[in-house]
């Protein structure tokens, strides 16, 4: 009995120990060239200044809702901090998933002492959301399709036209993004075309633009799949994030172009779980304080092409660390990609997601 | 002794006690002990497997977040009906405010927005926002407050929602599941435009039997050579069925990806032999026939395998003697061999059947928009919409519908036949 207490006060001993040695944080991430990103932006610093923590890099961004879901009904939240999409943020705050954030005072000022709150401005979608990165998702043509007889497309409504851009398109599977693109190149104007899409007639509508070049399209689900197809040319135009095309275009060199046409701007961020012990939850904030001030931001602008959330990192970013091309114009904020822009509207669609998904996934199985 | 046994007619054990009790005895123990032997496993099987299963198909049922959230809402809602033609009056707002109050605070509102929004669009961002402004209403006229805040708690449709999803437990989902919906006048279909589970439902069966019956085509065959070649040649054989088995799935698929695309390695022979002219190229992917071919490929072991461990066991004897009695290879083969078959078959077709069913990696890859499955729904409302009670009703769907065709099987073939070896 007492060598049975002597080992288990060892073993805690040690435990605690190690404890004190290094912390491990589990932070969830996208994978890829997003990760990696991250990785030398934000991990290999926030390491360097506090030896203690240790970063555990988890890539289930993508299930990150589902899953946080489940771990939560299990009681046992293994994760630290996660990296979601707007929309998901604002999904677990919904679900009590996510703990909230006062950015005035657990976020860091701007340089010139502009308070966070400030600084991100109208990004913080919600509350238990911690902007990062501003994404857009938008289209790449190939440079070679004989069949288009020299000419390029200019505006987004090239992916409608078949007759003067022949070829294989591909579009996202699921609603979003393409409705509003179909409902702009029916005529309607921009600022009007969810309150079209809230009512049946505009749905049918917009299905009804995409049934025109439905035959003609692949339909894709993870972002990879259009910057693949594109360089083997399986397709001549496809939508995808911005940031995967730059890498075809500069990274792979690939005959590919941007059309930054009415691209839709979205937001890629932070959360905290709920739920985390206390001791968790303060490394973890501790880190976010880090990982999202001004020139954080701005760094990690130096490794893939999407645009920093605060209004003081763009004047910071600078070259791409390998390539050595100048960043700022392959941004999707850079005022020559952003003449027409839509801002996902992230209270529509948590409100009609479900519903028009069902609609548009009956409209697909047809 | 003899005594004894005359008067009560029974046989008796060493030690008196009657044989048929101390018989019973003994078997009892001998039955507890296999079953504590066995306990670990049951136990292991029950708690990760069963249980698991069983909470998550008891979500399909489940809707106690809103009484549970709006307790005194549901009461006092209890008396409203849509046929007034307007909103619930004052009293059920002040149960509602009192019930938004707590729910606030403990920051469930929303996810009883989340649930209700499944049924009517809209509830969602009512919840949210009110919780935020609960807190600051004034006492008194909470009706109108209510409505200030947002036009959608004058609707009757909202009303109506929550009122028909009160109690603890909804058929809503089951019904979702089938296309249906629980209209002001009972059950009804959902608008045409909405419809999808039934129709994926059909063509996941349809292709999965597509899928079996390519499987024994192709199977067959080859079991039959690796069960008839020589040792050394049959060996080599099974290790060509067995690699790509042990293959990763995506690595299969996306490999798939590369022969069967458009500009892929098929498309680019044809092209190059001269069969095809280079602007009408095939389109084996993206549709149902991507879907047959890469699953079939996929499959086609779970086919092999019991197939040639039958036809190992079937003694060659029985060709020689039906041909030594003047069959033709014809009536020898089919009136002879391939019916000591068919348990091999039975096996690998319900094998297959199955798996292909439940199938949803693969169809998401290579199957286009004609070529999904049922099972890639249930996917995307468990890890997307997070609709998990909808997923959880389709999930049953399919168990049920899977224990029907095992039900069928065992009535037409017998389960009795069915070998794996």
């Amino acid at each position: 009995m007492r060598h049975l207490k002597t080992v288990t006060t060892a073993a805690a001993a040690v435990m605690f120990a190690s404890a004190a040695y290094a912390q491990d944080m589990t932070i969830v991430s996208w994978g890829g060239a997003y990760s990696a990103s991250q990785n030398n932006a934000y991990h290999k610093p926030y390491m360097a200044a506090n030896p203690g923590v240790n970063i555990i890099n988890d890539e289930s961004s993508a299930e990150a809702v589902a899953k946080l879901r489940a771990m939560s009904e299990a009681g046992n939240v293994t994760w630290d901090v996660v990296d979601v999409v707007a929309a998901d943020a604002i999904r677990l705050c919904d679900e009590g998933l996510a703990l909230e954030i006062d950015p005035a005072t657990q976020l860091a000022p701007a340089p010139d002492g502009t308070s966070a709150s400030a600084d991100f401005g109208d990004l913080l979608v919600s509350e238990c959301f911690i902007p990062q990165i501003v994404y857009s998702t938008t289209f790449g043509f190939r440079t070679d399709v004989a069949a288009w007889n020299g000419k390029e497309p200019t505006d987004v409504c090239a992916v409608f036209d078949t007759a003067t851009f022949p070829g294989k398109r591909s579009l996202e599977k699921r609603p979003i993004n393409n409705v509003e693109w179909a409902l702009l190149c029916d005529g309607v104007p921009a600022d009007q075309v969810y309150d079209v899409l809230s009512t049946p007639e505009g749905v049918d509508r917009a299905l009804a633009k995409l049934d025109t070049i439905k035959d003609d399209v692949i339909w894709w689900s993870a972002g990879a799949e259009t910057p693949q197809r594109l360089a083997d040319g399986e397709i001549v135009i496809g939508s995808t994030y911005n940031g995967r095309l730059f890498a075809v275009i500069e990274e792979q060199k690939q005959p590919v172009k941007m059309l930054w046409d009415w691209q839709v701007f979205d937001l890629d961020g932070w959360i905290i779980p709920a739920g985390l012990s206390p001791e968790r939850q303060q490394a973890a904030l501790d880190y976010i304080y880090f990982a999202t001030d001004t020139q954080r931001l701005a760094d990690q602008a130096k490794y893939i092409s999407y645009g920093p959330a605060r209004a003081s990192s763009a004047p910071l970013v600078g070259k791409h660390a390998s390539l050595g091309i100048d960043m700022a114009p392959h941004m999707p904020t850079d005022p020559n990609n952003s003449k027409n822009t839509l801002l996902y509207n992230y209270e529509w669609w948590a409100d009609n997601r479900d519903d028009l998904d069902a609609k548009f996934q009956a409209w697909l199985a047809k | 002794m003899s005594d004894v046994q005359a008067q009560s007619g029974q046989m008796l054990a060493a030690d008196g006690t009657p044989l048929k009790a101390s018989l019973a005895r003994a078997l009892r123990r001998q039955k507890l002990r296999a079953l504590m032997l066995i306990a670990p496993l049951l136990l292991f099987v029950v708690i990760t497997f069963i249980a698991p299963i069983a909470d998550m198909l008891f979500r399909s049922v489940e809707n106690s977040i809103v009484p549970e959230t709006l307790p005194k809402t549901v009461i006092a809602l209890a008396d409203w009906s849509p046929e007034s033609g307007e909103a619930p009056g004052e009293e059920v707002f002040a149960a509602l405010h009192a019930d938004m109050l707590v729910a606030a605070a403990a920051k469930v509102h929303t996810k009883v927005g989340q649930r209700l929004n499944y049924e009517t669009p809209g509830i969602s961002s009512l919840f949210r926002k009110s919780g935020r402004r609960v807190k600051r209403m004034e006492e008194g006229n909470y009706k109108e407050q209510f409505i200030k805040i947002d036009d959608g708690w004058g609707e009757l449709a909202v009303w109506e929602t929550i009122q028909r999803y009160s109690g603890n437990y909804t058929s809503g989902y089951f019904l979702a599941s089938v296309d249906a919906e629980l209209g002001s006048d009972g059950v009804q279909m959902k608008p045409e435009d909405e419809q999808i589970y039934l129709f994926l439902l059909g063509r996941t069966l349809f292709l999965s039997v597509v899928i079996t019956v390519s499987c024994i085509l192709l199977g067959y065959p080859i079991g039959f050579l690796l069960a008839n070649l020589p040792l050394r040649t049959s060996n080599l054989l099974l290790i060509l069925v067995l690699l790509p088995f042990w293959t990763s799935l995506l690595v299969r698929t996306s490999s798939w990806i590369v022969l069967l695309q458009q500009q892929g390695v098929v498309n680019d022979v044809l092209v190059t032999i001269g069969i095809l002219s280079d602007d009408n190229r095939l389109e084996l992917m993206y549709n149902q026939a991507g879907t047959i071919i890469a699953m079939t490929h996929i499959l086609l072991p779970f086919m092999i395998l019991p197939l040639y461990s039958v036809m190992k066991t079937i003694p060659p004897s029985y060709v020689r003697a039906a041909k030594s009695l003047g069959a033709t290879d014809w009536t020898a083969f089919w009136r002879v061999y391939f019916p000591n078959t068919i348990p091999g078959i039975g096996a690998g077709a319900v094998l297959t059947f199955i798996l292909s069913i439940g199938y949803y990696i693969t169809p998401e890859l290579v199957g286009g928009t004609s070529g999904i499955f049922i099972s890639n729904r249930i996917a995307y409302h468990i890890s997307s919409s997070l609709n998990w009670g909808l997923a959880a009703a389709l999930g049953v769907g399919l168990l049920a519908l899977i224990l029907v065709f095992y039900w069928l099987y065992d009535r037409i073939v017998g389960i009795d036949n069915v070998k794996l070896g």
